[in-house]
Formats: C-alpha cells, sequence, structure tokens
C-alpha cells in the first residue's frame, strides 16, 4: 500500500505526486480492450493520420486514469477520493513520458469529514499542463484513522 | 450569433435518458483494468491484500466505470453531417460508495446539456452526459458529467 497521508501532515500548497507515465502504443490496446473504446485514433496510425491528428493520441480517458491513480495514492488505504475533474486540453502521443502532479489548494472539513481541495495535472515532456483537472480527497486523521 | 445546429428545437432533447445496462463486476475486469492504466494499487489488484482493507474486498479503480458504458440518448442534430469528428472534452466525476468485486452495478447516461460555439474547427457541438452507476442495494456509487465534441 502506498504511504498513509494524514489530515495533520498535510498543508495548503503541499505537493501531490509526481506521478510519472510512460505511456507506449502498447498500452493503448490495453486500455482500448480494458476499456471498450475502441475509437481508431488511439491504435490505428493510417486512420489517425487522415483525422489530420500527428499520430495515435492517448485517450483522454487514460490520462484521466493516471491523475486517478495520483489522487488514490494520496488517499491511501484509509482516504477516498470524493471528486475528480479533468479536462482535455492538449493532445498527447505515445512514446514520451507525462507526468501527474498536484498541489493542495484548500484545507476543511465538512459534513465531519477531514477534506483537501486539490489542483491537478498532467504535463507533457516540454512542461506543458494538456490535462488540467481538479480533485477533492477525503484523509483520515491522526485521532480516529478513519477518513 | 444564432445557432446553426443546437437551436431551441434541438435542445428540447436535454434530460432524455438512455436504457439501463447493468454490470456484474468481476475480479478479473477490475485486474485487466488496472493493468492496462498500469496501476499496481493493492486496493485493485489483490485480494489477499484487499481483504484486509476496511473495504473487506477489491475494489475498482475510480474511472473504471469507463468500462462500463450505457446507449447514449438517440440524439437528432441536423445539420450535422454524418462524417462528423468527436473529440472527448472532459470528465467530472463525484464518489459516493466503492465498487466492489461482485457488485451488480447499473448504468444510465442522461442528456445534461448541448450547445454549439465557433471555433478553428468550424462549428463544434458540445454534448453533456451525465452517467449515474447504481449498486445491487441502490445506492448511488459515482456520478459522472462528460463533454463529448463533434465537429
Amino acid at each position: 500500500m502506498a504511504k498513509q497521508h494524514y489530515i495533520e501532515d498535510v498543508e495548503v500548497g503541499a505537493e501531490i505526486g509526481p506521478l510519472e507515465k510512460n505511456p507506449t502504443t502498447q498500452q493503448l490496446v490495453k486500455y482500448a480492450g480494458a476499456s471498450g473504446d475502441f475509437y481508431q485514433i488511439h491504435y490505428d496510425k493510417d486512420f489517425a493520420l487522415a483525422n489530420k491528428l500527428p499520430g495515435v493520441i492517448l485517450h483522454g480517458a487514460l490520462k484521466n486514469a493516471f491523475l486517478g491513480q495520483l489522487v488514490t495514492d494520496f488517499a491511501g488505504e484509509h482516504g477516498w477520493v470524493r471528486k475528480l475533474s479533468v479536462q482535455y486540453r492538449g493532445m498527447d502521443q505515445p512514446g514520451t513520458k507525462v507526468v501527474c502532479r498536484g498541489k493542495v489548494t484548500k484545507k476543511y472539513s465538512e459534513h465531519g469529514h477531514h477534506m483537501v481541495d486539490c489542483e491537478i495535472w498532467l504535463e507533457n515532456a516540454k512542461g506543458e499542463k494538456t490535462t488540467p483537472g481538479s480533485a477533492t480527497v477525503i484523509l483520515p486523521s491522526r485521532n480516529s484513522h478513519a477518513a | 450569433m444564432a445557432n446553426k445546429i443546437v437551436t431551441d428545437e434541438t435542445r428540447k432533447q436535454i434530460g432524455k435518458t438512455g436504457e439501463i445496462r447493468t454490470y456484474d463486476v468481476e475480479r478479473g475486469a477490475i485486474r485487466r483494468f488496472a493493468e492496462a492504466i498500469g496501476d499496481p494499487n493493492p486496493l485493485f489488484n489483490e485480494d489477499r491484500e484487499a481483504r484486509k482493507t476496511r473495504f473487506g474486498a477489491m475494489i475498482a479503480p475510480p474511472t473504471f466505470c469507463r468500462s462500463m458504458g450505457s446507449p447514449i440518448p438517440d440524439l437528432e442534430l441536423p445539420g450535422m453531417g454524418k462524417e462528423f469528428r468527436g473529440l472527448d472534452g472532459g470528465s467530472d466525476w463525484e464518489y459516493f460508495h466503492p465498487i466492489r468485486v461482485g457488485d451488480r452495478i447499473s448504468v444510465q447516461t442522461r442528456l445534461a446539456d448541448l450547445r454549439e460555439s465557433e471555433g478553428r474547427l468550424g462549428s463544434m457541438v458540445f454534448i453533456t452526459m451525465e452517467t449515474t452507476y447504481t449498486n445491487q442495494f441502490g445506492e448511488v456509487c459515482a456520478t459522472q458529467r462528460s463533454t463529448a465534441i463533434r465537429y
């Protein structure tokens, strides 16, 4: 299990991640199979080129899954990812690394839960944020342990 | 500027729902999904480890719901050619209860919004869907608001 974060140890501005991913065309095919998204722009280069794309591109939802991993790792076994939002602003291609990062923007209590809001994003090798987003995570307290 | 495709008439379709589709959440499907996204978290991969946690079973990673599709409501977009291209704009998820191995999840999609804007690619139609994932106890486990772009 990933290291558990507790609300007492997390301050506004704290960094989340990074989580580095190196997607390959093979991963896109695996994701197509596992998710059921068989749109050809994700595995058929000729089809992608004919659609004026630079080549096959990552599924937006795969990048969503990478950012999901970033926040479930942060939440740990005793936390809970309550909200997760992503916007696909730029395309990413397999064969180059992408990095998921985040930052805590707010810390508060709601309905008896300890919550943090986070800004999250996925950036390409040039550091461009191709997939910005946000998340709300419930964290456990060192005093009660339960999220 | 008047919309060419998303007129007041086409907007009347907002609120339409698709058929409900039901899925039995299999251990193999969760593992295969976790492997495809490259997430080694034991909660999504290791029965033995996951059973010791407060969840008591392997659970699905947050975006596993993408593998449980539901038919989208029939959409009529007169003025949009049949040869449109599509892009995924993004998703907003909310999670209320874990989805565990063995759960039976009912999935339904509702047309939440239709908008149009003029971009460098011409007329673009933004189709917003709301999908609800409900378990066998009637608990809403997750909701997804996603935007598809057609141009």
